[in-house]
Formats: structure tokens, C-alpha cells, sequence
């Protein structure tokens, strides 16, 4: 059995919504080079909605994965439907990961995270810190 | 187009090997150990393979001791100096910090049993010379293991001038030739090694075996405990498909290892002036003294498994050190020791050719490679920030 399913695969040689945004409404990027994982998520915002997206992704081919797929996600849909993303959502939709990539899905939900609280502190809207990951204080990278 | 580009990791085995080894299924199916004309046929196939192969190595039969590969063989020679040497008081060790995890980590298990290990630092050229290995050595001193050449980015250590150093201080040495058996000219009584590890399946021989050579006098103690076979030393019934096979695949590849070293060679140097063309790269290991097959590189901004699996699609077979591939966080201890920083570290690349790869296809990899690190450079969030200079280049 190959490492990854055909849907990682598909996802990761031909990956959806790469590239940037220039004037983004909201920047989220989590992971750093020296653990070998760095993602970083684009969005542009009109009415609460994800008129568009973009990633760019340093990593694994699960890492590119779960960009691509998150991403193809939360497109289009409202932040509130983009904020209950989860990782195993992630996972799931790409047909599982393999046990050690599950991070890979984590590092997808968090960037976009991050990127929605990037645009919420951008134009002053008040939200509840308790729903985005503590980035600056978590384990996994630092 | 399928190009195997992999064959530190394992070789496809030989026509020749193969072919040796059917009889020893068909014919020699004794057991060696049997007194009855089926068991001491399957004997002398046996010892026959055990002469061949001490030929290869320059030393006698009965200092060739079947093992299952080239781990075994390693745990086995450094538990023996250790073992000998604590009953001494003698209980440091030698080695590098580059060896395989073989190596590694029964250094790591005899560190906690109470021995002392120096790893010797491998910044300096991708390399050790015979120098360092001199001046560490110590009164207690009871083993010094260095690979002969490393896996990953091919540095070929001075084990001759090594050899020379330990048997002037009367200490053990052991070399980990996995890399180098079969694909460079070995006489352990000449280079003065005392142990030397090797394994069939990277000389398109079979895997699952493997032979460690014990300079006569060295003792030995077991891994495995069983019957008589090996002279006590290895218990088990003997793989006699797998010696025969690695005899007639170390056999061919001696006998042929001028011709395929000087057509190897040219494929390797290929690559490398090729790839070194791709900016922002630097080739890993001793660029001189370098296993013939061996290339390595690092590539700034991008991961080294995507890489592998963008070239897989391309059909390329290749091998990483990052984490990725590991299950790890952290990339190749090779690649950190020899002073790659871990952003680099993650980006690299391991094309080990042989005498059977063609020069369609190293440029088959010469137009792949640079096209894959161009694509993952291209949606890298760490290239942009490099191009952009918000980040200082390392490489």
C-alpha cells in the first residue's frame, strides 16, 4: 500500500489555490523551517465571506495535501462555517493521513485560523480569543 | 522512464547471484550442521563461500563469521570490544558523529551501561582525518568504529591511516564497509582493520545477510546464542542461499570494480556538475574522496519529500534525509553533524547510482530535478521570504 491516498496525491501533485493574494484581508502562518513545516494562508473577504484563498506551503507532500484541501474548504463559504474547520475534518476529506502526518492537517486548521484572527485584528472586530490556537506559545514548533 | 537511483539504500541483485543461489534451494538443502552426506555437502558449499568471500577482504576463511546483515555484524563487533574491554577497566569508545544508527545507537545502549563515547566532530571537510582520531585516543581507550564510508553523502574516511593509528596504540578497530564492500578495493591485514562489517544486499547481492570479518585472536561474543555454527559465535542455521548469493555477488563486483568504478564515476560527476547548476544548493560529503556512486545535495527553501514524491511521479528513485521520511522532527543526524542547519537540512536529496544506470538517464534526472525544486520553490512560503529578502540565504 502506497504512503499516501489517491486523494492526498491528487491534492498534492496538483494542488488547488496556490500562490498569494496581494492586499489580503487576513494572513495566517504557523509552522517554522527548522521543524520542516511552514504554512502560510491568504484570504480575501467580502461580507464575511472567503471570496478567495491562497496558500503556500514549505513541506512534506501531506503538508501541501492538507493546504490544498483545507483550503478548497473553506472557499467561498462564510467565516463562521470556515471557523468550525477542523484537522479531522481535514483529514478526512483527504482519506486519511498516515499517523505521523496527522500534524499536517493540524498546521492547515491552524493557518487558517490564525489568518481569520489576522483580519479580525485588522479591521477591529471583537471575537473570542479562546476559539484560535495559541501559536506563539504551542509545542510543536518552537 | 523508471530510473533506480537508490542503491546505498539496496541494489537490485545480479543475474549471476541469483542464479547461484537456486541450487542451494534445489540441491544443497542440507544443513550444514547434519554429519550425513546431504548436511556436509551443503558443508562444503558453505566453506566454499566463506574462501570467497575472505578472498575479497584479503583475510582468512575462518575469520569470516556470517551474520543477517551489516546491523547485526556491527552490534556485534563493538558488544565484543566493549565486553573485552571493561574486563580490562578499559571502557571508552571511538567513533564519529556520522555513523550509521547500527553504530549509533549501541553506542547509545553501552553509554548507559556506563562506557564513554567520543564522536568525533565531521564539520571539517565532511570528514575525519587520522589526526582526530589519534588524538582521542586514551589509556582506556578499548574500541575505535568508523563507518568506511558514510550512507548518506559518501565521504570515504582515511581508513588506512586510521588503521595505522589504533594498531600503534594497540586498540580495537572496527569499520562499518556496508557502502564499500563491492564497490572499493578492501585488504583488512593491509589497512590494519581487526573487524569489518558487510552487507550482501548492497552489492547486488541478497538481503538478509551479512558477514562480520574478526582479525584471528579477537574475541567475540554472541548476539544470538544457539548451536555450534559460526564456531559458537553465531547460533542459528546458516542462510546458505544468502552466503552463497553474497559470495557470487562479491565475487563479480571485485572482479569487476575498476571497470564499473570508472563508468560510475562519470554518472556521478554528471550529476553533480549538473545539479550544481540549480542556485542556492551545495553538495554534501568530501568532495574527493567520495564513494562512487554517491550524490547528495541540499536545496534551500523547499522539503525533502516532496521532492522524493514529486520525482517518484517522474519515475526517479531517490532518497531524503528529512524529517519526513524519517517519522521524525528532526532531519538526518548526518546532515546536522556535517554542520547543515535545519531549514537546509530539510531539503535534501540522495541519488546513489550504479554500474547498471545509463546516461539516459542521468539526464532523465538532469531535466527532473531542477524542474521539481523550481515547482516547490514557486509555492514555498521560506523561498519567497528568500527572494524577497526578508530572509537570509544559508546556502
Amino acid at each position: 500500500m502506497a504512503l499516501y491516498s489517491e486523494v492526498v496525491m491528487d491534492h498534492f501533485m496538483h494542488p488547488r489555490n496556490v500562490g498569494t493574494i496581494e492586499n489580503a484581508d487576513g494572513i495566517g502562518e504557523v509552522g517554522n523551517a527548522k521543524c520542516g513545516d511552514i504554512m502560510k494562508i491568504y484570504l480575501k473577504i467580502e461580507n464575511d465571506i472567503i471570496v478567495d484563498v491562497k496558500f503556500e506551503t514549505f513541506g512534506c507532500g501531506s503538508a501541501i495535501a492538507s493546504s490544498s484541501m483545507a483550503t478548497e474548504m473553506i472557499k467561498g463559504k462564510p467565516i463562521s462555517d470556515a471557523l468550525k474547520l477542523t484537522n479531522d475534518a481535514v483529514a478526512e476529506a483527504l482519506h486519511g493521513l498516515p499517523a505521523h502526518k496527522l500534524h499536517c492537517s493540524v498546521l492547515a486548521e491552524e493557518a487558517i485560523k490564525g489568518a481569520l484572527k489576522d483580519y479580525y485584528d485588522k479591521n477591529g472586530i471583537e471575537y473570542d480569543a479562546k476559539q484560535f490556537p495559541d501559536c506563539a506559545h504551542c509545542d510543536h514548533c518552537h | 522512464m523508471q530510473v533506480y537511483a537508490d542503491n546505498a539504500a539496496t541494489t537490485k541483485i545480479s543475474a549471476h547471484a541469483l542464479q547461484a543461489m537456486m541450487p542451494c534451494f534445489e540441491k544443497f538443502y542440507g544443513n550444514p550442521s547434519s554429519l550425513h552426506t546431504v548436511g556436509q555437502e551443503a558443508k562444503e558449499v558453505l566453506d566454499d563461500a566463506r574462501a570467497r568471500i575472505a578472498k575479497c577482504l584479503g583475510c582468512e576463511a575462518r575469520e569470516i563469521y556470517f551474520t543477517s546483515g551489516g546491523s547485526e555484524a556491527d552490534n556485534q563487533a563493538i558488544r565484543s570490544a566493549a565486553f573485552y574491554g571493561a574486563r580490562k577497566g578499559k571502557k571508552h569508545i571511538i567513533s564519529t558523529a556520522f555513523e550509521h544508527h547500527a553504530v549509533l545507537h549501541t553506542l547509545n545502549a553501552l553509554e548507559k551501561e556506563g562506557f564513554e563515547i567520543t564522536l568525533l566532530d565531521v564539520k571539517e571537510g565532511h570528514n575525519i582525518t587520522a589526526r582526530q582520531v589519534k588524538d582521542a585516543i586514551r589509556e582506556d581507550t578499548c574500541l575505535v568504529t568508523t563507518m568506511y564510508a558514510n550512507n548518506e553523502i559518501g565521504s570515504v574516511l582515511p581508513i588506512a591511516q586510521i588503521g595505522a593509528v589504533c594498531k600503534e596504540a594497540g586498540v580495537p578497530f572496527h569499520t562499518d564497509a556496508v557502502q564499500v564492500a563491492g564497490h572499493l578495493h578492501i585488504d583488512v591485514k593491509a589497512q590494519n582493520i581487526d573487524m569489518l562489517s558487510l552487507s550482501g544486499h548492497k552489492f547486488h547481492g541478497p538481503k538478509g545477510v551479512g558477514a562480520l570479518y574478526v582479525r584471528r585472536g579477537l574475541p567475540l561474543v554472541n548476539i544470538i546464542e544457539g548451536g555450534a555454527q559460526e564456531r559458537g559465535k553465531r547460533g542459528g542455521t546458516e542462510n546458505l542461499p544468502g552466503i552463497v548469493g553474497m559470495a557470487a555477488a562479491l565475487e563479480d563486483a571485485c572482479a569487476n570494480m575498476d571497470k564499473n568504478n570508472a563508468k560510475v564515476i562519470a554518472l556521478r560527476d554528471k550529476l553533480i556538475a549538473g545539479l550544481s547548476k540549480i542556485p542556492h544548493c551545495a553538495l554534501n560529503g568530501d568532495p574527493v574522496n567520495r564513494l562512487p556512486g554517491n550524490v547528495s545535495f541540499c536545496f534551500e527553501g523547499i522539503e525533502g519529500e516532496s521532492l522524493l514524491l514529486m520525482l517518484d511521479a517522474q519515475g526517479i528513485c531517490a532518497s531524503s534525509g528529512s524529517a519526513c521520511t524519517s517519522g521524525s522532527l528532526d532531519p538526518s543526524h548526518v546532515l546536522l553533524a556535517i554542520g547543515r542547519v535545519h531549514d537546509v537540512a530539510h531539503g535534501s536529496l540522495r541519488l546513489s547510482v550504479c554500474h547498471e544506470n545509463t546516461e539516459e538517464e542521468i539526464d532523465h534526472i538532469l531535466t527532473a530535478v531542477p524542474q521539481v525544486v523550481e515547482l516547490l520553490r514557486n509555492m514555498s512560503p521560506v523561498w519567497r521570504d528568500l527572494q524577497n529578502g526578508k530572509r537570509e540565504y544559508i546556502l
